[in-house]
C-alpha cells in the first residue's frame, strides 16, 4: 500500500511537470506579444523592448520556462535596480495588468473559490447520494419519481439560469437574503456563509442530478448482486445490510468522480462565481481573458490544472482503501 | 428419522407478475426434509427449484411476487412471522450455500470478518476473542489452510473452490439445523466439485445438519443425497429414494433426465438420448401435464395428459405425478431400456 501511494505520488509529479510545460509553451504560442500588452496604446517601441527584457519575454522559451519554475521555487525579481519588483517563492509571474505578483492575485481569491467548492461539495453529495438512494430503494414509487425528475430537471438547467433564477426568486421576489457580497470567513462567519447559501445551492442543484443518477443506478445494481443476497440469507439486518454492503460498492465509483468534480471546481467556478459576484479564482481567469493578463492567465490554467493532478491521485489512493482488489494494481 | 420433520412444505405455489403475463415459477409443491437428511432437488433450469429454495428462507423479492402455501420449519409457519423474526432464523437455523462463490462473498471485507458477521448476527454479545475462534476454527473446520493467516485475506485472493469452502464456513458458522445449497458446485471445476460435496457430506455426517442439495447434475445426487425431489414446469413430477429413482425411475421425466447422462457402467444403455425439445415457459405451460409435449409415452389427443394436471400418486417406494397407470409405466420403461 506504502509503494501504491509512492508510485502514485511521484507519477502525479510527473504529470504536473508535464502539465505546467505545455500551459506555458501553449499561451506563450498565442499570437499576442506579451511585452506589447504590457503598456497602453500610447506606447513606444522603447517601452515595449525595455518591458520584453524586464519581463524576461526576451529568452527562448524553454529558457523562460526554467525562469517561471525558477521563480517558483526561488521567488523571482523582474527588472534591475530601483524600479526591480520582487515577487515571493511561489512566484507565479508578474501582472503588468494589474502591477502585482500572481501568487498574490491568486492567494487572495483562492479562500474565495474554496469556500464556494467545499459548501457547495458537501452540499450535493448529501443530495445527490441522498436522493439518489431514496430513489432505488423506493424504487418506483413517488420517493423515487421526485428524486428523478428533480435530476432531470437539474441536469437540463445550465448553471446561469440557476444561478440567476436564485438570484431573483431569493433576493427579489422573496427578499430572505441580501445579494450576495462575499466576506471572510474569519471576519464574520454567519456573513460569510449567508452571501454563499445561494451559490452553494446553485452549484449543488445542477451537480446533485448527475449524482442521484449514479447513486441510484450503482445502488440498484448492487442490491442484485449475490453477496448482498447472501447477507439477507446469513441474517443480517436490512439497514446494516443497505449501509455495509450495499452503499460500500455503491460509492466506490462515485468517490472517484466526486474527486474530480470537487477538483474541477477549485479550479474555478467560473460561471458561478461571475454570477454571484464573488472574487474567485474563476472571476479571476474571466478577467484575466478579458485583460489579456497572460501570466494571470497562465497561473490560473496551471492552479486548476493541479488541482485536477492532485485530485486524481488523492481518488487513486482512496481507491486503494476502498476497493481491496485495487491494491495489488 | 423422527415423526415431525424438521422443514415440512405443503402447497408452495410462488409466482410473479411480469408483463408478459403470471409466471408460476412453483406450483403447489409439497415435501418433508427430516432432521439429520438429505435430501436432493433436480431439475433443468427453470424448473423451479432455486425459486423453491428461495422461498424457504423468504428470499424471493419484488412487489410482483406472491407466495402461498406453508413452510412449516419446526412446526412454526414462517409465513406467519415477522420480517424480523424471518431475519433470526435466517443463518442461524437454516443456512444457505449459493451457486456462484465468486459473487456471493462481499469482496470488500476480508473472509474472516465475514464469516465473524455470520456469528455476530445471531451471538450479538459475543466478544472479540471469541469470535476470533470460531472463526478460525469454522475456517479450519471446511479445509482453509492456515486459518489464523488467511482470516485476513479478502475474497479475491482465494480460488473459486476456496471461496465456496469460506461460504461454506459461514452458512455453517452457527450450526444450522437446515443447509440449502443451490447448486452449490455448477460453477466449480469438476475436480473441485468433488471436493466440495465431500466437505458437504463430511459435515452433515459431523453435525447432524440436514441438507437440501439443490442440483440439475444428477451425479451429484447419487453421490450425495438419500432421497430426490425431481421438478418439473414448478412442480414435483416424482420423489423417491435415490437408489429407486436410479434403478427404476416412474416418471418419464426422470426416466429421460437418467437417459441424458453418459455414464460409465450403463454400457448396455446405448448412447445418450437427449430429452426432446426444451424446458416450457413458464407463463404459458401447456395444459394438462408440463411435460407432454416432450413424452414419449403420452397417451395421445383427448386423453388426461392433455387436460388434466396429474397429481402425486404412490408408485413403489416413491411417489409420481403421472397418468400412465403403474403396470404400464413399468412396462413402457423397461422396454424402452430394453
Amino acid at each position: 500500500m506504502l509503494y501504491f501511494i509512492l508510485r502514485r505520488t511521484v507519477f502525479a509529479v510527473v504529470l504536473l511537470l508535464a502539465v505546467s510545460l505545455c500551459t506555458y509553451v501553449l499561451f506563450s504560442a498565442l499570437p499576442s506579444d506579451p511585452a506589447a500588452l504590457t503598456c497602453g496604446k500610447n506606447c513606444t517601441t522603447e517601452v515595449i523592448e525595455r518591458n520584453r527584457v524586464r519581463l524576461g519575454y526576451d529568452k527562448p522559451i524553454l529558457e523562460q520556462y526554467g525562469l517561471f519554475m525558477e521563480g517558483i521555487v526561488k521567488g523571482r525579481t523582474y527588472g534591475p535596480g530601483e524600479a526591480a519588483v520582487h515577487c515571493p517563492a511561489p512566484a507565479l509571474g508578474y501582472s503588468f495588468k494589474r502591477h502585482q505578483c500572481v501568487t498574490a492575485l491568486i492567494s487572495r481569491s483562492l479562500p474565495v473559490t474554496i469556500s464556494v467548492s467545499v459548501g457547495a461539495f458537501v452540499l450535493w453529495m448529501l443530495l445527490g447520494v441522498g436522493l439518489g438512494v431514496l430513489a432505488a430503494l423506493k424504487r418506483g414509487r413517488w420517493q423515487d419519481r421526485v428524486a428523478t425528475g428533480f435530476s432531470v430537471i437539474g441536469i437540463s438547467l445550465p448553471t446561469f439560469f440557476v444561478a440567476l433564477l436564485a438570484v431573483l426568486i431569493f433576493t427579489v421576489w422573496w427578499p430572505v437574503l441580501d445579494f450576495p457580497s462575499y466576506t471572510g470567513i474569519l471576519t464574520n462567519p454567519w456573513k460569510w456563509a449567508k452571501a454563499l447559501v445561494l451559490p452553494w445551492s446553485t452549484l449543488a442543484v445542477v451537480s446533485a442530478s448527475t449524482y442521484v443518477r449514479m447513486t441510484r443506478n450503482g445502488v440498484i445494481e448492487v442490491m442484485s448482486e449475490e453477496f448482498v443476497r447472501l447477507g439477507l440469507a446469513k441474517g443480517v439486518r436490512r439497514s446494516v445490510l443497505i449501509v455495509k454492503y450495499v452503499l460500500r460498492a455503491a460509492l466506490v465509483p462515485i468517490v472517484t468522480i466526486a474527486g474530480l468534480d470537487f477538483a474541477a471546481l477549485l479550479g474555478g467556478a467560473v460561471i458561478t462565481e461571475s454570477v454571484f459576484n464573488l472574487p474567485g479564482v474563476g472571476k479571476l481567469a474571466i478577467e484575466a481573458v478579458v485583460d489579456s493578463d497572460l501570466p494571470v492567465l497562465v497561473a490560473t490554467t496551471l492552479v486548476a490544472a493541479a488541482f485536477i493532478v492532485l485530485a486524481n491521485a488523492v481518488v487513486d489512493v482512496c481507491y486503494g482503501f476502498l476497493d481491496p482488489r485495487v491494491r495489488e494494481g | 428419522m423422527t415423526d415431525t420433520p424438521l422443514l415440512r412444505v405443503r402447497d408452495l405455489c410462488v409466482s410473479f407478475r411480469t408483463p408478459d403475463g403470471v409466471v408460476r415459477a412453483v406450483d403447489s409443491v409439497s415435501f418433508d426434509v427430516h432432521a439429520g437428511e438429505t435430501v436432493g432437488i433436480v431439475g433443468e433450469s427453470g424448473s423451479g427449484k432455486s425459486v423453491t429454495a428461495n422461498a424457504l428462507m423468504r428470499l424471493n423479492s419484488g412487489a410482483q411476487m406472491s407466495t402461498t402455501g406453508s413452510i412449516l420449519l419446526d412446526g412454526v409457519d414462517l409465513g406467519s412471522l415477522s420480517e424480523e423474526e424471518v431475519r433470526l432464523r435466517r443463518g442461524r437455523d437454516i443456512a444457505m450455500v449459493f451457486q456462484d462463490p465468486l459473487s456471493a462473498l462481499n469482496p470488500f471485507y476480508s473472509v474472516g470478518d465475514q464469516v465473524a458477521e455470520a456469528y455476530r448476527v445471531h451471538h450479538p454479545k459475543a466478544r472479540r476473542p471469541e469470535v476470533r475462534d470460531v472463526v478460525v476454527e469454522s475456517l479450519g473446520r471446511v479445509g482453509i489452510p492456515e486459518p489464523v493467516k488467511r482470516m485476513y485475506s479478502f475474497p479475491h485472493e482465494f480460488s473459486g473452490g476456496m471461496r465456496q469452502r469460506i461460504v461454506i464456513a459461514m452458512a455453517l458458522v452457527n450450526s444450522p439445523r437446515l443447509l440449502i445449497a443451490d447448486e452449490p458446485t455448477t460453477a466449480l471445476d469438476v475436480t473441485v466439485q468433488a471436493q466440495i460435496l465431500e466437505l458437504i457430506q463430511r459435515i452433515q455426517q459431523e453435525s447432524g445438519t440436514a441438507v437440501l442439495l439443490i442440483t440439475h447434475d444428477l451425479g451429484v445426487i447419487a453421490e450425495t443425497t438419500e432421497r430426490v425431489i425431481v421438478m418439473y414446469g414448478g412442480r414435483v413430477v416424482e420423489e423417491a429414494s435415490v437408489e429407486s429413482v436410479f434403478e427404476q425411475p416412474t416418471h418419464p421425466y426422470t426416466l429421460g433426465l437418467l437417459g441424458s447422462v453418459r455414464s460409465l457402467d450403463s454400457a448396455g444403455r446405448g448412447s445418450l438420448r437427449a430429452i426432446p425439445g426444451s424446458p416450457p415457459s413458464l407463463i404459458h405451460l401447456p395444459a394438462g401435464c408440463a411435460f407432454r409435449p416432450r413424452c414419449r409415452f403420452e397417451l395421445g389427443e383427448g386423453s388426461l395428459c392433455g387436460s388434466s394436471v396429474p397429481t402425486l400418486s404412490v408408485v413403489g417406494r416413491g411417489k409420481s405425478a403421472c397418468h400412465l397407470d403403474v403396470a404400464e409405466r413399468e412396462r413402457l420403461i423397461t422396454a424402452v431400456d430394453g
